[in-house]
């Protein structure tokens, strides 16, 4: 089955790039401004070699998603996106028929007069021309491409089940067309945040990935990288807090994604240092919960900011002061 | 076994050995292990880990089971973390995975568990919770079975395709298209049942330390067989989540990781502020409403037992039931005397007694709405 013509098709093309080892992957995801650790690369590589579903969990906000964007373009593939949520099912993420076009053909050869047998018609009307592709056979039919399939955790049981026929086959039969099978498998990543335990089975098809937040020296080399505006003594100021906010018991402890977040508004406030005021002015960028916000302020942002009882975050001799 | 401590060994002997620890160490998984290593350098123990970490686990706590058995291992092999294998010939890969599709292999298990029989299960379920050393295997695949039913549900929002219900515009306006206009039947719709959450309180203070493995077992027992709606936290002097803990196949670490959360554990006890409190921080916002409560303490209250009379009333009004279990009502001539159980007691659906086992297994149900033995909401009276 042929592809939306993109101008690269063609039957020598390779399906990804060689990466030889998890530190070329790391460059590469370098290079797309993805500051990957030796863990989270060697799950990637892992998933490109043995062609594997790479499957993500973590909290809200360490990168999961980041990561296959990233992916997608050091392969120079496109990202096909599928984003899960409650009762979808297989007319979202499948395929669908285009009855109203359906219809108008129909229309359109009873006004021509046309008078062939009736099954070349209703040949015609379940052809390619009349179904409409989501997601999940766009991966098929696009390869190589990376398929992200984000936040399976709010989808249901039975969408698990079709993922499962999916992620073993790679392949898609259409009683009326015949069966898609992808030329190159797409690179699967599934990503979810445990608001539910994910079953078994479709984890065991996949490499299981934890992501955690990053390290100190990392956070701060993600932000600089990510926001250039950001001044490298506000970068490791907030790299600093957010590690701090972490280590309370908060109702959602800032992850990443905060992190740039509270570092861009500071940036865009000016500042090239964290001091209290700012901190206190800026919390609500970093901290989503009224509770959180109460219980920081309660404690005093000073306390949040210097350097004393580093170990309890386990960063002797950084920042502060 | 032998000299060899090549990539090959190494794999099939932490697959043995996670396979005793409870995680499903299957053929297919250890090849994939096998396979990923071959992608990697097989002969760095450092990769070796990765490879496993990936491969061998379906959840973050099995990753943590899975370090802990790799240290283990590599301590009892004598061979330093990031230290290198040996190069063993790829066939030895293959003869050993054969000889790990008959199971334990060799190698016989050091702790060989008595042989359990079924009187002396029934007598340890039903011995007080506070005179058991511990729970062994099969008392907590008793409190397992107990909560594997669908438990009670109530109508959810979203509808769903159904036989009955209300008619389903969109979808039988589809019907009518992909019909060429002729309306053959009318879809319906029909709201999907949802599980009610359960939310379990447990009381770890210091009269109740006796009951604490047993309860927390209770709770992972619970949430293992109902997890993304079951909601534990601890009461006593501080309100903690232990929700998190609670996960993962190896019992007994789960019930460490949730004791050692509970930092408050053995002290005295303010049930009616810590029951406020989880009303204000969880309960009101949505966690106990239309849901199960079941609050696991022995009434022995140390602050205003007025304030946990109204608190208990207010989480009544919040939730669909709420279940007090207390193990001292097993006690022979056991009267609700102390002051916070008397003040509880108007406000609680069920008062029932959770000392052994066999009673959490028959609490399991009274939750799960098996055993539902206050049809209409009235006051309970001891």
């Amino acid at each position: 089955m042929s592809v939306d013509d993109d101008g690269h098709g063609g039957a020598g093309r390779r399906a990804r790039p060689p990466f030889d080892s998890p530190a070329e992957l790391v460059a590469a995801l370098d290079e797309q401004d993805y500051l990957a650790d030796e863990e989270m690369a060697t799950a990637c590589y892992l998933a490109l070699a043995l062609g594997r579903p790479l499957f993500l969990e973590g909290m809200a906000g360490v990168g999961k998603t980041a990561v296959a964007g990233a992916l997608a373009r050091s392969l120079e593939a496109p990202l096909i996106r599928l984003q899960c949520f409650e009762g979808i099912d297989a007319h979202q993420a499948l395929y669908d028929w285009d009855f109203p076009r359906q219809l108008l053909h129909l229309r359109a050869a009873e006004a021509a007069g046309r008078h062939e047998a009736p099954d070349v018609l209703e040949h015609e009307l379940y052809g390619r021309r009349f179904l409409v592709p989501r997601p999940l056979l766009q991966s098929l039919e696009t390869s190589p491409c990376v398929l992200l399939i984000d936040e399976i955790d709010r989808s249901d049981d039975e969408f698990e089940a079709l993922l499962l026929e999916l992620l073993s086959d790679f392949a898609v039969s259409i009683p009326e067309l015949g069966t898609v099978r992808a030329e190159t498998p797409p690179v699967v990543v599934v990503t979810s945040n445990r608001t539910r335990e994910v079953h078994d089975a479709l984890k065991r098809r996949c490499l299981y990935h934890w992501v955690e937040n990053p390290s100190y020296e990392r956070e701060v080399a993600i932000i600089l990288r990510r926001l250039p505006q950001v001044h490298e003594r506000l970068a490791e100021r907030v790299a600093f807090a957010t590690r701090r906010l972490r280590a309370r018991d908060l109702l959602k402890p800032p992850g990443v994604a905060e992190a740039l977040d509270w570092a861009e508004s500071l940036a865009a406030l000016g500042a090239d240092d964290l001091s209290p005021a700012l901190a206190s002015t800026t919390l609500g960028s970093v901290l989503k919960y009224k509770e959180d916000i109460e219980q920081v302020r309660a404690t005093g942002l000073a306390a949040l900011l210097d350097g004393a009882g580093l170990e309890e975050v386990g960063l002797e001799g950084v920042g502060g002061g | 076994m032998a000299e060899l401590r090549g990539p090959a060994e190494v794999v099939v002997g932490i697959a043995r050995r996670l396979r005793r620890r409870g995680l499903s160490a299957s053929p297919d998984r250890v090849h994939l292990w096998v396979r990923a290593l071959d992608a990697l350098d097989p002969l760095s123990t450092d990769d070796v880990a990765r490879a496993g970490r990936l491969t061998m686990c379906a959840t973050r706590e099995e990753q943590a089971l899975f370090d802990e058995v790799l240290a283990a291992y590599l301590a009892e092999q004598r061979l330093d973390p990031g230290a290198q294998l040996l190069t063993v010939p790829s066939e030895l890969v293959v003869v050993e995975l054969g000889e790990l599709d008959d199971g334990a292999g060799g190698e016989v298990d050091d702790e060989e568990l008595a042989v359990p029989t079924a009187s002396r299960i029934e007598r340890l379920a039903a011995t007080d919770l506070a005179e058991l050393p511990s729970l062994d295997a099969e008392l907590l695949a008793l409190l397992l079975r107990a909560f594997s039913g669908s438990g009670r549900t109530r109508r959810g929002a979203r509808r769903r395709p159904a036989r009955r219900g209300r008619a389903d515009p969109a979808a039988t306006l589809r019907r009518v298209l992909a019909a060429g206009g002729e309306l053959t039947e009318v879809a319906r719709a029909d709201r999907r049942p949802k599980p009610r959450r359960l939310v379990l309180l447990l009381d770890l203070s210091g009269s109740m330390a006796a009951y604490e493995e047993g309860l927390l077992s209770f709770a992972y027992a619970a949430g293992r067989q109902r997890r993304p709606t079951t909601e534990v936290f601890t009461i006593g002097t501080r309100l903690t989540r232990v929700t998190d803990h609670l996960v993962g196949a190896d019992v007994g670490r789960a019930v460490a990781a949730a004791s050692a959360a509970a930092v408050d554990r053995g002290g005295g006890t303010r049930l009616g502020e810590l029951v406020k409190a989880f009303s204000d921080r969880f309960g009101q916002r949505g966690l106990a409403r239309g849901a199960v409560v079941a609050v696991f303490s022995d009434g022995w209250e140390r602050g205003d037992p007025a304030l946990l009379g109204e608190q208990m009333a207010r989480l009544q009004r919040l939730a669909h039931r709420v279940v007090w279990a207390n193990p001292r009502k097993a006690q022979p001539g056991y009267e609700p005397l102390a002051a916070g159980m008397a003040a509880a007691l108007p406000h609680v659906d069920e008062f029932v007694e959770g000392h052994s086992v066999a009673a959490l297994v028959e609490l399991a149900g009274v939750l799960l709405g098996a055993t539902d033995r206050t049809s209409a909401r009235r006051p309970l009276r001891a």
